[in-house]
C-alpha cells in the first residue's frame, strides 16, 4: 500500500512537472525525485517480500493494510513538507525576499 | 531493517562526486546549458555534474522517505546505537544480510534507472545537435 501511494504521488507530480515544463518556479521536480526514489526502493522491498511470501503478499491483513496506508499518506505528507521548505529557502519567485524587504521598509 | 543505509551511502558518494565534477567543469569553463536551449553557437549538452545530480536527488529522496519508514517501524531510533538490530548479534547478522541483498539491489536499480535516463538524454542531445547542424547548413 505504501508503494502504491508513493507511485501515485510520483506519477501525479511528474504530470504536474511536465505540464509546467520548462518553467520550474514551483520546484515540483523536488517532489518527483523524492517520490520516484522512494517508489523504486519500495518496489525492490516488495519484490523481496513477494519472493519470501509468494501470493500471500497480495492478501495482507486489514490491520497491516491500514497501517501501511497511514504510512504511505504520512510519507507523502513528509515529502510535501520537504518540498515546501526547499521552495521557501530557494524562493525561485522571490516572494519571500520581497515580503521580508517590504516588512523592513514599513518598520 | 537497515537496507536504506546502502543507497544513503551511495548518495553521499555521488553528492561529493557531483561537487568535485562541477568544480572541474567550472574550472574548464564548460558551457552550462539545459535541454531544449539550442541557441546557435551553444552546446545542447547537459553537463555531467547536472546528470549526476539526478542520481543524487533520487538516492537522497528515496533514502529520506525510507529512513522515515524505518523510524515508523521502530527499526531506527534517535538514540545510540540508532539501529535496533545493532543491539543483538543475531539481529545484526540478519541486518547485514538484508543490507547486502535488499539494500544493494535498491542502489543498483536506482543506478540502472539513472543509466537509462542518461541513454535517453544522450539520444536526445545527439538528435538536437544534428537538427542544429542541419539548420545551420540550410541557412548557409
Amino acid at each position: 500500500m505504501t508503494l502504491l501511494i508513493s507511485v501515485f504521488a510520483a506519477v501525479i507530480c511528474t504530470v504536474i512537472w511536465y505540464k509546467n515544463a520548462p518553467k520550474n518556479e514551483m520546484m515540483v521536480g523536488v517532489l518527483c525525485w523524492l517520490y520516484w526514489g522512494s517508489s523504486i526502493m519500495w518496489f525492490v522491498d516488495a519484490v523481496f517480500e513477494y519472493a519470501e511470501l509468494g501470493a500471500e503478499y497480495f492478501t495482507p491483513e486489514a490491520a497491516d493494510m491500514l497501517n501501511d496506508t497511514f504510512l504511505g499518506l504520512s510519507v507523502v505528507a513528509l515529502g510535501m513538507v520537504i518540498w515546501v521548505v526547499a521552495l521557501l529557502i530557494k524562493d525561485p519567485k522571490g516572494v519571500v525576499k520581497k515580503a521580508l524587504t517590504k516588512k523592513e521598509i514599513t518598520t | 531493517m537497515a537496507c536504506v543505509l546502502v543507497p544513503a551511502a551511495e548518495a553521499l558518494v555521488t553528492t561529493i562526486a557531483a561537487k568535485v565534477i562541477e568544480k572541474k567543469e567550472k574550472d574548464h569553463g564548460e558551457v552550462k546549458s539545459t535541454a531544449g536551449s539550442s541557441d546557435a553557437g551553444h552546446s545542447v549538452k547537459i553537463p555531467f555534474s547536472k546528470k549526476l545530480k539526478w542520481l543524487t536527488n533520487m538516492l537522497w529522496g528515496g533514502a529520506v522517505l525510507l529512513i522515515y519508514e524505518h523510524v515508523w517501524h521502530g527499526e531506527i531510533v534517535p538514540w545510540f546505537p540508532f539501529l535496533t538490530a545493532a543491539s543483538d548479534p543475531a539481529d545484526t547478522a540478519e541486518m547485514l544480510h538484508e543490507m547486502s541483498t535488499v539494500g544493494v539491489t535498491m542502489a543498483l536499480l536506482i543506478t540502472a534507472v539513472w543509466v537509462g535516463m542518461l541513454a535517453v538524454c544522450s539520444a536526445m542531445e545527439k538528435r538536437a545537435e544534428s537538427e542544429a547542424s542541419a539548420d545551420k547548413e540550410e541557412t548557409a
